[in-house]
């Protein structure tokens, strides 16, 4: 019941038995068992569908001796289960082998891309849902006004664009022809950092920000348009509260907590987005280094990467939910 | 249910009857053709697809011939100017999209009908079918659809009929989430019970009773599917998944003129250019066809997801 704690305490209805609770969960519970096929599905495509990993690594002309030395290295010559306890204990106790490609230990090479990723992922989620809310609210203030129809369009223009195609209009216009101000390509050797050079950021962040943002955007002119357009904002109103304060106090909060929950889907959105926009800048995160995997058939690192963006597409998914609920008063309470 | 109305309206537009629903359909189809929104869409796909289609039948050069400087300026005789190779922009820009297309326009309707299959048994027969579709759902949702197209080709390699199985297989979950929670509402309808009462089989009633009420979300999600299939098969070229080298390909031709991009933009500005007009005019025709239909500017999908918690929290 930690969560009945976490809820704020002008609540008077939320005492007795939780729907949140049940849900949270109901949600857990689900997580888990999608967590646990995900990684069966993962091992299984990558260990036994193509008949054989050694074969596929070594090529189909290898030598036998050297598939059978790579077999014990994969632990091929084991049963499935074996198989698959092997790898999944290894995610846990942090023994995940060797890179196939040169190896060295697989966590130490997914390690500083998986914190470069993360600062990426986590600036533009937070750059990218502020601004978002705020040209969302802005819309709906101005409803039906240019600024609003503006918006539409661009809108509807920046959620049909593909990453990399966002990103090549960026380095055109910032990085060679037009204004050569920023770094169009980061030279960062992978294994370093993005921090010790974040003017390297701000293309990859501005790429992805672009792309999240409509749809954080459009989900909070309509939850404000609705919030606006309500009883209590009438009534705010006609008690002769300013209309600044009808915005950000009465209508803002109750739009809030719809957009949380399309503020995650653009979090889940960039765990797939990375793999492009990294790409694009040869920014050495996650992405760049699954497609490096990807080229060279290195499957631990695939595997590895694969379910790290697995499990935080299932964990921010659970998080988004529970938060989107406990931030709406009226879901707060619902039974 | 009042307490949780759901924020926005749910999903699925009124459902009507069978009756009649054909020729509204095309009435529908029209009416969007002539909202401005929808006309300008149309176009613009409509520029790009020709372009792609006879764009092989009128390529001055061979795509994969070396004919110019590498990186040449644009001139009189080579309108683009040469790509990283020294080959002909204008022809491999024509040559370049019609794969592009027939691979986009299978993954989406492999998306589309094994996601309606899913969606629509899932939510008719309820239970056990229920439960184990929605968890293979939220398996492969858990995957982002570049990394799980990825996933497969690590066994085989850049295979294009595998590159668009796996697209098409990726778009399936959430197509089976909007037309479940569709289906949920038309299944509660009269003329369903009305069949189901005469005793029909639920294969019968899903495919004659439920499916043809869904066509409308069915068409938004095809447009949706499709943008998204062209956005992802084209990223994943210019990833180097996708026609082997010396093929013309949109995507790839990003990637591997890059380089030049100071030199002779052109190569590179140009099937941008291409892909950024075709999936806008594809999502701006789908938009003006879903504010037809469902009347609000709003991505089914969302209203998916929040329908869903609705749901689950009314149990």
């Amino acid at each position: 019941m930690a969560v009945t704690a976490d809820l704020p305490t002008f609540q008077p209805g939320a005492r007795e038995a939780h729907p949140i609770a049940r849900l949270v969960r109901r949600r857990l519970a689900i997580g888990v068992l999608t967590l646990f096929l995900v990684s069966v599905v993962v091992f299984v495509a990558t260990e036994v569908l193509p008949g054989n990993a050694a074969y596929a690594i070594l090529g189909r002309n290898a030598s036998p001796v050297r598939v059978r030395a790579l077999e014990t290295t994969l632990h091929l010559n084991r049963g499935l289960f074996a198989q698959y306890w092997v790898w999944i204990s290894g995610l846990f106790d942090g023994r995940l082998g060797n890179s196939l490609l040169n190896g060295q230990p697989v966590w130490n090479l997914v390690e500083p891309r998986l914190v470069n990723s993360a600062v990426l992922v986590l600036v533009t989620g937070v750059i990218g849902s502020l601004l978002g809310m705020a040209l969302g609210a802005l819309a709906a203030v101005r409803k039906d006004g240019w600024f609003d129809h503006i918006m539409s369009l661009v809108v509807l223009a920046a959620t049909s664009l593909p990453e990399f195609v966002v990103a090549i209009g960026l380095i055109i216009l910032f990085a060679t022809d037009i204004w050569h101000l920023l770094p169009g390509v980061s030279l960062l050797p992978p294994g370093t950092y993005a921090w010790s050079q974040p003017q390297l950021l701000v293309l990859p962040v501005a790429t992805l920000v672009i792309v999240i943002v409509p749809y954080t955007m459009r989900m909070m002119r309509a939850a404000m348009v609705e919030a606006l357009e309500s009883d209590y904002v009438e009534m705010a109103r006609l008690k002769g509260v300013p209309e600044w304060r009808v915005v950000l106090v009465h209508a803002l909060p109750n739009a809030i907590a719809p957009t949380i929950q399309v503020i995650g889907l653009g979090f889940l959105y960039l765990a797939g987005g990375i793999v492009i926009v990294e790409n694009v800048f040869n920014f050495p995160g996650i992405g760049q280094g699954l497609v490096y995997a990807v080229d060279g058939r290195d499957i631990p690192v695939i595997q590895l990467i694969v379910v790290v963006l697995a499990a935080f597409y299932v964990v921010m998914n659970i998080l988004t939910d529970v938060i989107a609920l406990m931030a709406t008063p009226r879901r707060r309470i619902a039974r | 249910m009042t307490v949780n109305a759901p924020a926005v309206p749910p999903a699925a537009p009124p459902s009507r009857p069978l009756r009649g629903a054909g020729r509204r359909r095309s009435s529908v189809l029209l009416a969007a053709v002539r909202t401005p929104r929808g006309a300008i869409g149309l176009g613009m796909a409509a520029m790009v697809v020709l372009a792609a289609v006879i764009g092989p039948l009128v390529a001055p050069y061979a795509p994969d011939a070396l004919v110019t400087l590498a990186l040449g300026k644009p001139n009189g005789q080579f309108l683009l100017g040469g790509d990283y190779l020294g080959r002909d922009v204008l022809s491999r820009v024509l040559d370049g999209g019609w794969v592009l297309l027939v691979m986009a326009a299978c993954a989406t309707a492999l998306g589309i009908a094994g996601g309606a299959l899913a969606g629509v048994s899932a939510a008719y027969l309820r239970g056990v079918s229920d439960g184990i579709i929605m968890r293979a759902v939220d398996v492969i949702l858990s995957f982002p659809q570049v990394v799980f197209a990825l996933l497969l080709l690590s066994l085989l390699g850049p295979r294009l009929w595998l590159i668009t199985i796996a697209v098409g297989v990726s778009h399936a979950p959430q197509v089976a989430r909007v037309l479940r929670s569709a289906t949920l509402d038309v299944s509660e309808r009269d003329f369903v019970k009305a069949a189901e009462l005469q005793g029909m089989r639920p294969i019968k009633v899903m495919a004659k009773e439920i499916l043809p009420n869904l066509i409308s979300p069915l068409m938004v999600e095809a447009g949706l599917r499709l943008t998204y299939s062209i956005v992802v098969i084209a990223g994943l070229a210019f990833l180097g998944f996708g026609q082997p080298p010396p093929a013309a390909n949109w995507g790839t031709m990003i990637y591997e003129n890059r380089i030049g991009l100071s030199v002779n933009p052109w190569a590179v500005i140009v099937p941008a250019a291409l892909i950024a007009l075709l999936t806008i005019g594809i999502n701006t025709f789908t938009d003006a066809f879903a504010r037809v239909v469902i009347g609000v500017d709003r991505r089914p999908e969302q209203a998916a997801l929040i329908d869903d918690l609705g749901q689950e929290l009314s149990k």
